[in-house]
């Protein structure tokens, strides 16, 4: 447990003495904020957080690799993670530590868009549930995002290869259920499997608590894509940590 | 202290360490020499349990790599080949860190960090960050961090590499005056090295290990300095 804490602490320390966290907060919140101001925040005469919300998947699917991409790809690079194992910290110590440091940091991203719901409540009367719940799905898909960067980063030690391929995968996760990806695969692909696609959609779950509900399935999807691409990460270090 | 027993290790069609089995107690200095590409590295790499052997076991302090290798890493102090550490971090945050995960906390972190940073002359370079240090400093903080929780076992690769005339002469004293209570493990180059602080050698040429002797012994036995001694058995090898 204290070697947990120790990666931890020193994973989300380093983020904030490197300008990486100062450059990644500052892009983040101008386009969390200039997308929905773009779409018509105002124009739309709603005080919700809809517009908001709705982008954050795509906001995401760059901004998390971001994050993710240096966790273990930096460390095979530099030959720090030599140096990381020959420590007494075990490999599912060291996944765990980075991945929270890495979520924690994204939550903090997430906080400061505080001004968004704080705009809304001075102009009018927002559903504060709603609000919450936004905030709940947001951060379970920023972990989601980040299990799976994190296992690209596990894969290679090459930071652009780590990022390319995480877009990649985030993109289809969050797109396999949009009508015209599904139009375009129903040309070629039986029905069953057009119908099991959807629900592996990322969106639909998200979606589905952005209305305020919380349903069990929709966490245990979060849950389980965060423990399994986890998991994933511990396999492959373990496996070729020197490689 | 250390125990190896048939250890192997390969990479794709390349047989790193080929079966290599030693001993070593506490109070030996053992000098592990070859050529580039022996295996000296890999064979380190799997004593602090950072490559997992093909076959073969080892032990350390009584304890398996394979079965307890925490314990083993609470065993030992491990400085790798190029000493890496996280460069944007300070010496002293970067110290303090090791002692984190090596659970060494209030006063006796205070203790180990002073005599550490006297130990291995960081004083000057405490606050500055790991990036942008020299050669010679930034195997300095290595040392540092594999000695700060007084391990019993020490597995040092290439501890002098990139000192100046005086900090090799430092750190051979260093490993000298720890001789009697530790057991340590070097790997090196340098010949005159193993002259000054080892009491054993093992040279290792394509995974294999081809003497296991005293330096003293070796010269006895070819008549010359070990360079020669180095250059005849690994030539007879690669031949």
């Amino acid at each position: 447990m204290n070697s947990f804490k120790a990666v931890f602490k020193r994973e989300l320390k380093g983020y904030f003495i490197t300008p990486v966290a100062y450059v990644f907060l500052v892009i983040f919140l101008f386009f969390a904020g200039y997308l929905p101001f773009r779409q018509g925040f105002f124009q739309y005469r709603q005080a919700d957080l809809v517009l908001f919300f709705r982008n954050l998947p795509l906001l995401f699917v760059f901004m998390v690799p971001c994050v993710a991409m240096r966790l273990w790809a930096e460390e095979r690079k530099s030959g720090s993670i030599e140096l990381l194992f020959s420590l007494p910290v075990t490999v599912p110590q060291a996944v765990l530590g980075k991945f929270f440091a890495a979520w924690v940091f994204l939550l903090i991203a997430l906080a400061l868009t505080i001004t968004m719901p704080i705009t809304v409540i001075y102009l009018g009367v927002p559903d504060i549930g709603l609000i919450i719940t936004g905030y709940l799905g947001a951060a379970l898909m920023a972990g989601a995002f980040l299990a799976i960067g994190c296992f690209f980063s596990a894969l290679t030690k090459n930071q652009v290869i780590s990022f390319i391929l995480s877009v990649a995968a985030l993109a289809v996760l969050v797109y396999a259920s949009m009508p015209t990806t599904l139009n375009y695969l129903s040309g070629f692909l039986p029905a069953a499997m057009v119908s099991a696609i959807e629900p592996m959609s990322l969106l639909n779950h998200y979606e589905s608590i952005q209305k305020g509900l919380i349903r069990l399935n929709d966490i245990i999807f979060f849950s389980l894509l965060i423990i399994g691409a986890g998991l994933a990460s511990v396999i492959i270090l373990d496996e070729r940590k020197a490689g | 202290m250390i125990t190896v027993k048939q250890l192997r290790r390969t990479f794709g069609p390349i047989i790193a360490v080929d079966s290599i089995s030693f001993d070593a107690k506490k109070g030996q200095v053992l000098g592990f020499l070859g050529p580039n590409g022996a295996g000296k590295s890999t064979a380190m790499r799997m004593l602090a349990c950072f490559l997992r052997p093909d076959s073969g076991s080892a032990s350390i302090c009584e304890h398996d790599i394979l079965k307890e290798p925490v314990e083993v890493r609470k065993n030992i102090g491990y400085l790798a080949e190029n000493a890496p550490a996280y460069s944007e971090m300070t010496v002293g945050s970067f110290l303090n860190f090791i002692c984190d995960v090596r659970q060494i906390t209030g006063k006796n972190r205070k203790k180990a960090l002073d005599k550490i940073v006297s130990t291995c002359s960081i004083e000057s370079v405490y606050h500055q960050s790991i990036e942008t240090l020299s050669k010679g400093y930034c195997r300095r903080v290595g040392l540092a961090q594999a000695l700060i929780h007084d391990p019993p076992v020490l597995i040092l690769d290439e501890p002098t590499d990139g000192l100046d005339p005086n900090q090799k002469y430092q750190v051979r004293q260093l490993i000298n005056n720890m001789a009697k209570d530790k057991c340590i493990i070097i790997s090196t180059h340098i010949l005159e090295e193993v002259e000054a602080v080892c009491d054993r050698a093992i040279i290792i040429s394509r995974g294999q290990i081809l003497v296991d002797s005293t330096p003293q012994q070796l010269k006895e036995q070819y008549n010359c300095g070990l360079d020669e001694v180095f250059r005849k058995i690994t030539r007879k090898k690669s031949a």
